[in-house]
């Protein structure tokens, strides 16, 4: 069979699935680690991918969804010693309930404004932990001692051994890709990207476009609700610096320069945004300087991203044959 | 009375300055539709450039405090007015004909740059200016006693303002931006080269953003690298709430944010001062997007 691109495409993410997955044979500790985190944004990435890549919604506050998961987590753990991985369901569901109420009334203004109004919720979010609401967020200093996930009664220390967390990591985020690119070919999928490209059309096609949108809010929200679990649990602390507007800017930023709408486009702008910057250790204070200017020359020169969506495919040859059993 | 005395002066001030930055959003709203979020660091760049300006060249001590700082603003107004041309130049002209969500990525890359230039050049540690420059006898009427400080910040504001709507609405240039506003289009096909009505207005806009910052260092005497971001996105709360697009309505939102907000740390809490301004960013948006001002219809919301 002649190598076309197709072929060459799929070769390249098996080796790069392969070289994923062997990672801590030939990686030390901090490597690990660097990893660790790159897992945790690359599904915090895909999340968003769903408001962002597939809904066309200019959500810049996804580190708020993150942060009601985390905090979730943390609160209910440290109290009550409910085992973290037990939580992750309900660090989703708070996260949802609260996309909900906060969606609800935003969802239908137009791109910048809901732009603009999704950094006001974020920052909200993030001055109610500063502020200690209701007296359980542990205030500017955060929450400790959060314990971490055990399966089989065996602990998965990600400060002690982010070997072992790296496999957590890497299983969610396997069944992310996987359940995600469902998503993106389901019905659900196609009607929130024709929502996306053409809302009138759409509507008039018989799509629930607010019901689309809302629904794509929710489904990132409770992803990354449940990101927030293992994020929570893997150094066992958390406060409020974590979940910044920044947070929200980096997740945007991975989505939009490696490809909106592309999963393998947000696992690549993971890996550059978060994994990158650690091999230029000493250009640390110019990380983002450089990411502005990186920016700015994409959107004039390449806005689709890095690794944009591939365009769908009709292969005439089984389209013949459907229509020969019809 | 008394705190509700002072907290009114006090946000009176503030509303001064958020009036200023927003006068920037909502001409280059006005003109491009587009939410320029670079504007906000642009304003700390104002803020640095009159500390470097008033440190090295010690106006104030050769022609005294009041002919010093007009001077300085008017350095600092130029300087800034000409890196928003910069700006536009770079970021934004390549992409006029370009989807809405790419000017906006562009604008944010544009702040992140400006952002972190400010950092590595002045360090990422608050900078304080000189204290002394403005008056700081307190005046007292019925009893009450107010610094003048807030009087002098709040009439540079005015003046400025009160400049620009003169601008805006007498001169033939004013007339060409409020048209180029309407319909682009129109505009052109009347004579009016549109490209430098862009460039006077990404001119104008940072100019005045530049002048809030000299005065938020002279107001507060400390000047941070990342103040832009929550000015700038305050400041936009303060179009919105005016109307944007629309002049004076950015002149009365942001009096007006400055009240609310001060009052509310005041009365409500101190801590969530911040959120006050977001929560009226919200509130607005929900409940009458066009703004208090907004006769302007806009698209679709």
């Amino acid at each position: 069979m002649k190598p076309d691109a197709d072929n060459i495409r799929k070769g390249a993410y098996a080796a790069v699935a392969v070289l994923w997955i062997l990672a801590p044979l030939y990686l030390d500790k901090y490597w690990t680690d660097v990893l660790n985190n790159v897992a945790i944004y690359a599904a915090l990435g895909l999340s968003l991918n769903i408001i962002l890549g597939y809904g066309g919604m200019f959500h810049m506050g996804h580190a708020a969804f993150f942060a009601i998961g985390a905090y979730t987590t943390a609160i209910v753990n440290t109290a009550w010693g409910v085992p973290v991985l037990w939580l992750m369901p309900f660090a989703g569901i708070a996260a949802g309930v609260f996309a909900v109420a906060v969606a609800r009334p935003i969802i239908h203004l137009r791109g910048d404004y809901l732009l603009i109004v999704t950094i006001g919720m974020v920052e909200i979010v993030r001055i109610a932990l500063v502020n200690n609401v209701f007296g359980i967020t542990g205030g500017a200093n955060g929450i400790f001692g959060i314990s971490s996930p055990s399966i089989f009664g065996r602990q998965i220390n990600g400060v002690v051994a982010p070997g072992h967390y790296f496999y957590l990591l890497t299983v969610f985020l396997g069944a992310t890709i996987i359940l995600f690119s469902l998503l993106e070919h389901s019905r659900f999928g196609r009607a929130l990207k024709f929502t996306c490209s053409d809302e009138v059309a759409a509507t008039g096609s018989g799509i629930n476009a607010a019901g689309y949108k809302l629904a794509a809010f929710v489904i990132g929200a409770v992803w990354a609700g449940m990101t927030g679990t293992l994020y929570a649990a893997k150094i066992g602390f958390i406060s409020p610096e974590s979940f910044s507007f920044w947070e929200s800017v980096i997740m945007f930023m991975i989505v939009i320069l490696g490809g909106s709408g592309s999963i393998p486009g947000v696992l690549l702008g993971a890996i550059l945004i978060i994994g990158l910057p650690e091999l230029f250790q000493g250009l640390q204070q110019y990380r983002l300087l450089i990411f502005g200017i990186v920016l700015v020359v994409m959107m004039i020169f390449r806005p689709q991203g890095i690794l944009p969506p591939a365009p769908r495919k009709y292969p005439v040859d089984k389209l013949e044959k459907q229509e020969v059993s019809l | 009375m008394e705190v509700f005395f002072t907290q009114l002066t006090n946000g009176l001030a503030v509303g001064g300055i958020y009036a200023l930055i927003a006068l920037g959003y909502t001409m280059v709203y006005g003109v491009l539709k587009l939410i320029n979020f670079a504007h906000g660091d642009l304003f700390t760049i104002g803020a640095y450039l009159g500390l470097s300006l008033l440190t090295s060249l010690a106006l104030t001590d050769h022609v005294g405090a009041a002919a010093g700082i007009v001077i300085l603003a008017v350095m600092v107004m130029g300087l800034v007015g000409v890196i928003g041309i910069l700006l536009d130049r770079a970021a934004y002209k390549p992409l006029r004909t370009s989807p809405r969500l790419s000017a906006v990525v562009s604008a944010l890359g544009a702040s992140i740059v400006f952002s972190n230039t400010v950092m590595l050049v002045y360090g990422p540690n608050p900078r304080v200016y000189p204290q002394g420059i403005l008056p700081t006898q307190v005046f007292e009427v019925f009893g009450l006693s107010v610094p003048v400080m807030r009087f002098v910040i709040l009439a540079a504001s005015v003046i400025l303002m009160i400049g620009l709507y003169v601008f805006i609405q007498r001169t033939k240039i004013g007339t060409a931006i409020r048209a180029a506003a309407i319909d682009q289009d129109a505009a052109r096909l009347m004579g009016i080269n549109v490209d430098r009505v862009i460039m006077l207005v990404f001119f104008i806009g940072p100019a005045l953003g530049g002048a809030a910052g000299v005065m938020v260092g002279l107001y507060y005497g400390q000047i941070k690298f990342t103040m832009g971001w929550i000015y700038g996105l305050k400041a936009f709360t303060a179009a919105i709430l005016g109307g944007i697009g629309n002049i004076p309505g950015a002149m009365v939102g942001g009096l007006l944010l400055g009240v609310i907000e001060s009052l509310g740390a005041a009365y409500i809490s101190m801590a969530w001062k911040d959120a006050i301004a977001f929560f009226v960013l919200i509130l607005i948006l929900i409940a009458r997007p066009t703004g208090l001002l907004g006769e302007r219809v806009a698209e679709k919301v």
